[in-house]
């Protein structure tokens, strides 16, 4: 369960940059969770919503989007969503793929600021 | 003031703090020409025989060294410790998996210019430690024969993590009836092109090729950087 140290780390970066840019109160934080992150989706909103007790960030709202995998398939020289993250192949072609494009992400794309 | 909060783009990593060490300590590894390796696999499979081995081998021919992660105690360090390699236990506490920040930090006052291999076991876990950089050259994944040759499709994102799996308690495979082609299936399902190798601690089956195989890594990898 290391969806615990994960909010931690959102709320330090996000405060960090709060903090740099002036931001009087964060309402939202905007996150892309890829699929291959081994993040799961509800353990890091609960996880979220404990770390803030008691911080800047106390009852600001995470907001996640799920990034699908996407791998290059070099057959069909074309950019393809993976149907399922247990099998890494082109959906149209079947070729295994070892070039993953997304699906990685873990990362804050945006804030809402309350002024 | 408006009552409408106002969108800001940030677009930065959660874990860039992890990410930035995880560089740094990459750039100190290369500099003092040692090859990094992490373990990582569920509790269980092997990964202290398996390194106890490593170490045994290699102590008689290089300069190796060991960081161990678990939550507590200091039992596998003081196992490890039996082959005569430098050995340090990092104690995780309630933390689940290896940061780059305990890396730094137990590798603090260590002259890294003399080793030649550092291996770094994780705290035992398939899932936590696959978002965390610590750094490594090259980061082996785990199976032991006794846990099912479905493994890989369960805990997908960790073999995604990783460059080379491990079979290991191949002792074992023929008694649990483990079923090779299956187990490389799923791999290859998840991390297509995956080179898996095959070992078993306690007979030492496999051991010359993996050793084999560091080597050549260890080789490649200095090449890559006197190019």
């Amino acid at each position: 369960m290391h969806e615990l140290s994960i909010a931690m780390s959102i709320i330090d970066m996000v405060e960090e940059e709060a903090a740099t840019r002036g931001y009087a109160r964060i309402q939202a934080v905007h996150l892309r969770l890829g699929l291959l992150c081994g993040v799961v989706k509800d353990a890091l909103l609960s996880s979220y919503e404990m770390a803030c007790a008691s911080t800047p960030l106390e009852g600001s709202s995470l907001l996640i989007e799920e990034v699908p995998v996407e791998v290059f398939c070099s057959k069909c020289n074309a950019r393809k969503q993976v149907a399922s993250i247990q099998w890494i192949a082109c959906p149209a072609c079947g070729t295994p793929t070892p070039e993953v494009v997304h699906g990685r992400e873990l990362e804050v794309v945006a804030l809402e600021i309350k002024e | 003031m408006s009552a409408e909060p106002r969108l800001v783009e940030v677009r930065k990593n959660v874990l860039k703090q992890n990410d930035l060490i995880a560089r740094g300590l990459r750039e100190r590894f290369r500099q003092a020409g040692v090859f990094v390796v992490s373990l990582v696999s569920s509790p269980g499979s092997g990964k202290t025989a398996f390194l106890e081995k490593i170490l045994t081998l290699l102590h008689a021919r290089c300069r190796v060294a060991a960081l161990v992660g678990d939550l507590a105690t200091e039992n596998d360090a003081e196992r490890l410790a039996r082959s005569k390699a430098r050995v340090r236990q990092i104690t995780t506490g309630t933390v689940c998996h290896l940061e780059a920040a305990m890396i730094q930090k137990a590798l603090d006052d260590w002259d890294l210019t003399q080793l030649d291999f550092l291996f770094v076991e994780n705290v035992g876990n398939l899932v936590c430690p696959s978002s965390y950089d610590l750094g490594e050259n090259l980061r082996f994944v785990l199976l032991s024969v006794t846990e099912g040759e479905d493994k890989p499709l369960k805990y997908p994102a960790i073999f995604d993590s990783a460059d080379v799996a491990i079979i290991t308690k191949m002792d074992l495979a023929e008694a649990v009836e483990f079923n090779e082609q299956a187990a490389n299936t799923n791999i290859q399902a998840v991390r297509p092109g995956m080179h898996v190798l095959k070992v078993s601690s306690k007979t030492g089956q496999g051991m010359d090729e993996f050793l084999d195989f560091l080597e050549t890594q260890r080789n490649r990898s200095r090449a890559a950087i006197a190019v």
